[in-house]
């Protein structure tokens, strides 16, 4: 298994930070008790749960008492937007996007099936949203408006508490998946419009399995998970105790360390972007220019593939991701690059490098030294060279055609 | 990560035949280019051929791909599989002989040697000047993924040539139904209406007339048998893939045959000889028929 590499796929997850191990391992080893028991093996771990939860209250500007732990954002996510539902019963419409992550659109398609109405707000060519939309599909029969802080894919922030404002002015819930923007960007629920907030572990340097829910204090909750009733009774379940003292850990460095890192990876980031949009032609960013988490860029290379940058890329140990089809699962490319009408010859080539604090000078000078000998090897292999080449007209207006 | 054999990830990082060859207008020579796929898919690929007209030999080949790992790398291993064939025998090599020579393709990634196989008959086409539109491909029939313009034809056709099974089959190997997902359904009927016109009308009748294999048949009964056959069970096939197959003549066990229509000409012949029609009289009249064509 290959160990060390060039590590430009933060947006996927992130490494776990070593003073977040150092601070976990005692509860995976010595103080293993379980926090609900009545004896004080476990309640000493029970204190340290409280204390993670205070630090994740920290870096939200939330009270602790409003802060839920999950298993991750896709959790959170789910039972959010459930609980919104449960307690309205009376409202059927839900507005979202159709740049979310699927952890909300997949949800929001069964919902249909289950007879919820949903808007899907479209985004234009920067990805961002059209508040006229919004406000057009704001009723009185709004449940609730599930919108993400930042995008996964191109980093694009939304301006969350101006749509906060417009949401409260209609009596809908407002939930807000911030699994990319927690930790870029600062937090204050206290000062927010926002109802129920999503954060994950494994995207700010805690372990993948971890995260937690911001929930609003009097914001009626129906809990997804039932059982034992930890949580207060919010999200029965063990609590995964490693995890959240690890998750605490994270959201305590990330505090510390948000201005400085943030700034830094900002500079690290737009050295890569502009070099790269400087000495290589035919490729352009993906997304708004300065409405953008600091560590995000997406980069489309004309008239070549995602998979085939990512593994030349990969030869040279250097992590990144894609937006086109063939790297992932589906057949289809990036929901969110569609969205935003991105066109095919740029769409199917668009790599995106996320950073992180741990991204250094010299990682970032060799992706610029290798790139561009990259991309000139897969172009001379294209059949593609330039917009004008009739068969790529001909053949992307007859695929959008035949796909209305 | 997908799972590439060392042998796809060596011909994609090493490809030794990407490029165009340019038409000098040397005498004897002809050079024709086939191109599948658009950008808006995924995947293209536009080949090149430099062939010697009087024997139809190809001397020359390069592609030009947009594509994955796996694009790549099946267009690499095309040329290598066709330099030197002459056109007919080129036409022989399938989709299946490209993955083979890769080692194997991750399921999810058999179009592309599909469009390997495709890009090949493109040209060859294109050199004999036969009209694509007139073969069975994406302008015929009723379009049933409309994420990626696949016809029903298509997906007939890729239904019988590879014995696939389930609507995942067929999005591995032409990805229709890999987009939204709408025409799943339409795909599982396709297949169940290929597989029904495999086994039913023929068995049916078979039993009705009593004709079991246990039962020499006269050579006036197989003759009206390898007939029956043809027409209910292999030409509905073949005419919706812009073919067709006319009996020719019957001596013993052998069965000659014209290939008829796209079938003429198209790259996977063998396999509608072999899969389509041989394959299916042995189950049905003797296992010892050898379909040849005339």
């Amino acid at each position: 298994m290959q160990k060390n590499c060039i590590y430009l796929d933060n947006n996927a997850t992130t490494k776990v930070d070593p003073e977040v191990v150092e601070a976990m391992l005692p509860y995976l080893t010595d103080y293993y008790g379980n926090p609900s028991s009545m004896h004080s093996f476990g309640g000493q771990v029970k204190k340290v749960v409280n204390q993670a939860r205070e630090q994740v209250a920290a870096l939200l500007g939330a009270d602790e008492s409003e802060v839920i732990f999950t298993s991750g954002g896709t959790e959170g996510d789910n039972a959010a937007i459930r609980a919104a539902l449960l307690a309205q019963p009376q409202k059927r419409h839900i507005i979202t996007t159709q740049v979310e992550h699927p952890a909300v659109l997949t949800l929001c398609k069964q919902l249909e099936n289950q007879g919820y109405t949903v808007t899907y707000l479209s985004v234009n060519r920067q990805g961002q949203l059209d508040f006229n939309e919004l406000e057009a599909a704001l009723t009185g029969n709004t449940a609730l408006v599930s919108i993400m802080y930042a995008n996964n894919e191109t980093g694009v922030v939304f301006p969350i508490e101006q749509i906060g404002v417009r949401v409260k002015e209609h009596g809908a819930l407002f939930h807000v998946d911030a699994v990319q923007a927690v930790g870029k960007i600062p937090m204050n629920m206290k000062a927010s419009t926002i109802d129920m907030l999503t954060m994950s572990g494994h995207k700010i340097h805690a372990p993948k399995g971890i995260g937690a829910l911001y929930v609003r204090r009097g914001v009626r909750f129906r809990p997804m998970l039932i059982g034992g009733g930890q949580e207060r009774g919010r999200r029965s379940g063990t609590p995964n105790v490693p995890g959240i003292v690890g998750l605490g850990k994270a959201a305590e460095l990330e505090l510390l360390h948000i201005q400085e890192a943030t700034a830094r990876e900002k500079k690290l980031r737009d050295r890569l972007e502009q070099t790269i949009i400087a000495t290589i032609p035919d490729c352009e960013v993906n997304g708004h220019s300065t409405q953008r988490l600091p560590n995000t860029t997406n980069i489309g290379f004309k008239y070549i593939e995602g998979e085939a940058i990512l593994l030349h890329l990969n030869k040279h140990g250097i992590c990144a991701s894609s937006g086109s089809a063939c790297s992932s699962g589906s057949l289809e490319p990036s929901h969110v690059l569609r969205a935003m009408g991105i066109p095919y010859t740029i769409l199917h080539g668009s790599i995106r490098f996320s950073l992180s604090r741990y991204t250094t000078n010299a990682e970032i000078d060799t992706v610029l030294e290798v790139m561009p000998g990259i991309v000139e090897h897969l172009r001379a292999l294209s059949p593609f060279k330039n917009d004008e080449a009739a068969w790529l007209q001909e053949q992307e207006q007859a695929v959008i055609g035949a796909r209305g | 990560m997908w799972d590439y054999t060392d042998k796809v990830l060596d011909l994609f990082y090493n490809p030794k035949h990407q490029g165009a060859i340019e038409d000098k207008g040397e005498p004897g020579i002809k050079v024709a280019v086939g191109d599948v796929g658009s950008i808006a898919c995924g995947d293209a690929l536009r080949l090149h051929l430099k062939v010697e007209q009087d024997t139809e030999k190809i001397l020359d080949a390069r592609f030009q791909t947009f594509g994955c790992t796996s694009a790549i790398a099946s267009s690499e291993a095309l040329i290598e599989l066709i330099q030197g064939k002459t056109l007919d025998e080129a036409l022989k090599v399938t989709n299946k002989d490209i993955a083979s020579h890769l080692g194997g393709l991750p399921e999810a990634k058999m179009h592309c040697s599909v469009m390997g196989q495709e890009a090949l008959e493109a040209a060859i086409y294109n050199y004999r000047g036969i009209k694509r539109e007139a073969h069975d491909d994406d302008d015929e029939g009723a379009l049933i993924c409309t994420c990626f313009g696949i016809s029903e034809s298509k997906i007939r056709r890729v239904i019988v040539e590879n014995n696939l099974t389930t609507a995942e089959d067929v999005t591995n190997y032409v990805k229709a139904g890999g987009g939204c997902g709408s025409c799943l359904a339409s795909i599982d009927d396709i297949i169940a209406s290929v597989q029904q016109q495999a086994v039913t009308p023929v068995s049916a009748s078979l039993n009705t007339n009593g004709q079991t294999s246990a039962k020499k048949l006269t050579s006036v009964q197989k003759i009206a048998l390898i007939q029956r056959v043809l027409d209910e069970e292999v030409r509905p096939v073949l005419i919706a893939d812009g073919g067709d197959v006319e009996l020719y003549d019957v001596e013993g066990d052998r069965v000659k045959v014209i290939l008829q229509g796209a079938c003429g000409s198209c790259s996977s012949s063998t396999a509608t000889l072999k899969i389509a029609i041989e394959s299916r009289l042995r189950d049905r009249v003797s296992q010892n028929i050898v379909v040849e064509a005339v």
